[in-house]
């Protein structure tokens, strides 16, 4: 038993220097041929004849300042809609698609409903369904209209939850029958059984395509400026019209880009987890 | 080691890449087909530099709203601009007959590169900032910012600026109207703001909005012809430079100061008068709100 250091034989060493030496060529050649694809992008859109006219048209500095206030206060009414469109659309889906779920022929009118629920609001386009809330439901004069913002956050949940009440119910269904023969003869009802064993493995199984909806629920949301309020990208169309200038949409995309970075990691590290469980450390 | 078909797929790429960037598009600069006979006369009648030479092509939205044009056909000459673009176009040496009209969005008249049109006539306002992006022609018309209503609106007897500053008022996206709201009126509670006067139209109607700003002839015939019980409160004061509309044209377009003399002729010979008559009748008498 040597107590000693460990030290490498010849051969050892030797490979040790070999894979240095190819991880150094590797590097070069990355950098060579990031360098290569970098300067000839760089030239093929600098040495257009139309450059400096778009370079003014969508990057100025100046006007990128100028309407940086406003498109950041428009972003906030599509910070604050999504926060509370996601948490109702959540929601409504999870109920829709457990109701779709529902097993037994006196529940079919149920399920049915859920059904077409489903197909018809993914079906009909979102700017549609926000024009009949934002402006019909007003014009029926009804005694407590709410206001442009509430409708149309109504018709971002309700076509939302279609999208989600499928993701929902695709997890709902992808829980082993085994399950729930487990529950059935531990004595759990239906709905304790949905309640502790199915909906929990459900939803943690489909978190990664939820959190991808929600990720795009951000850009739609924007859509509610069609009745009226001003968000982000409206903001940027305000001031773009005053100039005759497109920076400030950059500006927005900028921003946008900006708000989904934290959502888009939280969906990549739960999607980790998520695989990481499922396939039990392959 | 990197194989054979790796180096053939990546040297491909970057050749046509290479490739892209050489063979670029064609210069945007016209040719100087036009420029020997400049000293002689800048602006030859029916052979100025046209997209289409001998055919002049004038851009315009759609839908074309009223007084401005008639029934979304801007080629039928009624309405107050396109009456004005086709006296233009036969100052220039192109009668009804050599006029094409096309669609062009806000958006693609405002853009850079090459236009798809000669001059865009549309209720563009002149403004500095805008003039680093476009050409504009001499103003053929003076705008006044007006607020209309419906009857039963909080504000349907309002007769100072101050007491809009309470109400919800509307304009359409991108237009001199929602600034006048943000810099005469200032009102409490933000504008809303519509993509098109349809939307704010309904949103009036709905009562979403307790007012509008439109100028003053799309005032008038909103209130006579489009809206139940609409009324007129009042045109808004000018403030700094009189706003003013112009043609537009493509940046250090040829035509500029070919179409900027023509509208100053319409303008000495009284035409212009004239047509603002017959189209924009009765528009005058709107109350003016301090």
């Amino acid at each position: 038993m040597t107590t000693g250091g460990y030290r490498p034989s010849d051969v050892q060493r030797g490979r040790i220097a070999y894979r240095r030496r190819q991880t150094v060529r590797s590097v070069l050649v990355a950098a060579l041929s990031t360098g290569v694809l970098g300067t000839l992008l760089v030239l093929a859109v600098t040495g257009s004849p139309g450059w400096d006219r778009v370079r003014t048209s969508f990057f100025d500095p100046r006007i990128a300042r100028e309407s940086f206030p406003a498109v950041l206060e428009g972003l906030w009414l599509n910070v604050r809609m999504l926060v509370v469109c996601a948490v109702v659309a959540l929601a409504l889906g999870l109920v829709i698609a457990v109701l779709r779920t529902l097993r037994g022929a006196v529940f079919f009118p149920v399920r049915a409903l859920a059904t077409s629920y489903t197909y018809v609001f993914r079906g009909v386009p979102l700017i549609i369904v926000i024009y009949l809330f934002a402006y019909g439901v007003p014009g029926l004069r009804l005694r407590a209209t709410p206001g442009v913002l509430v409708l149309g956050g109504a018709a971002l949940v309700v076509t939302y939850a279609g999208y989600l009440a499928e993701v929902f119910r695709a997890g709902i269904e992808s829980v082993h029958p085994s399950q729930l023969a487990a529950a059935r003869s531990l004595g759990l009802t239906y709905r304790q059984t949905m309640r502790h064993v199915v909906l929990p493995q459900a939803v943690r199984r489909v978190a990664p395509p939820l959190l991808n909806d929600v990720v795009a629920l951000q850009k739609d949301v924007g859509l509610v400026s069609l009745a009226g309020p001003i968000d982000a990208v409206r903001a940027a169309q305000i001031a773009t019209a005053e100039n005759f200038n497109y920076t400030p949409y950059i500006v927005a995309a900028v921003l946008f880009v900006l708000l989904a970075l934290p959502l888009i990691a939280v969906t990549d590290a739960v999607t980790l987890r998520a695989a990481r469980r499922q396939n039990a450390g392959t | 080691m990197v194989s054979r078909n790796t180096f053939a797929a990546l040297g491909g790429f970057a050749m046509l890449l290479a490739a892209l960037a050489a063979c670029a598009p064609a210069d945007e600069t016209p040719t100087a087909a036009g420029s020997p006979s400049a000293s002689a006369n800048p602006c030859p009648s029916g052979a100025l530099t046209t997209r289409t030479a001998g055919k002049l092509t004038i851009g315009t939205d759609n839908p074309a709203y009223e007084p401005w044009f008639s029934d979304n056909k801007p080629a039928g000459g009624k309405g107050f601009e396109s009456a004005v673009a086709y006296q233009v176009a036969e100052r220039l040496g192109y009668p009804a007959g050599n006029v094409t009209w096309t669609q062009v969005p806000f958006n693609n008249a405002i853009a850079p590169g090459p236009k798809t049109f000669d001059m865009d006539i549309n209720q563009f306002s002149i403004t500095d900032e805008r003039k680093q992006a476009v050409d504009f022609s001499s103003p053929y018309y003076l705008v006044r910012q007006t607020v209309i209503t419906v009857k039963g609106s909080p504000i349907a007897g309002a007769t100072t600026i101050a007491a809009l500053r309470k109400a919800k008022l509307g304009a359409q996206v991108g237009t001199t109207s929602y600034q006048a709201i943000t810099d005469v009126i200032k009102p409490g509670t933000k504008p809303q703001v519509f993509n098109t006067n349809d939307d704010a139209k309904k949103a009036l109607q709905n009562g979403t909005i307790d007012g509008l700003v439109v100028d003053l002839p799309t005032a008038f015939y909103m209130t006579a012809a489009e809206l139940d019980g609409g009324r007129i409160v009042g045109q808004l004061p000018q403030v700094g430079v009189p706003e003013r509309f112009g043609i537009v044209l493509d940046k250090d377009s040829p035509l500029t100061e070919c179409v900027s003399k023509a509208v100053d002729q319409l303008r000495q010979d009284g035409t212009l008068a004239v047509l603002e008559k017959t189209w924009l009748a009765g528009t005058g008498g709107a109350p003016e709100l301090q």
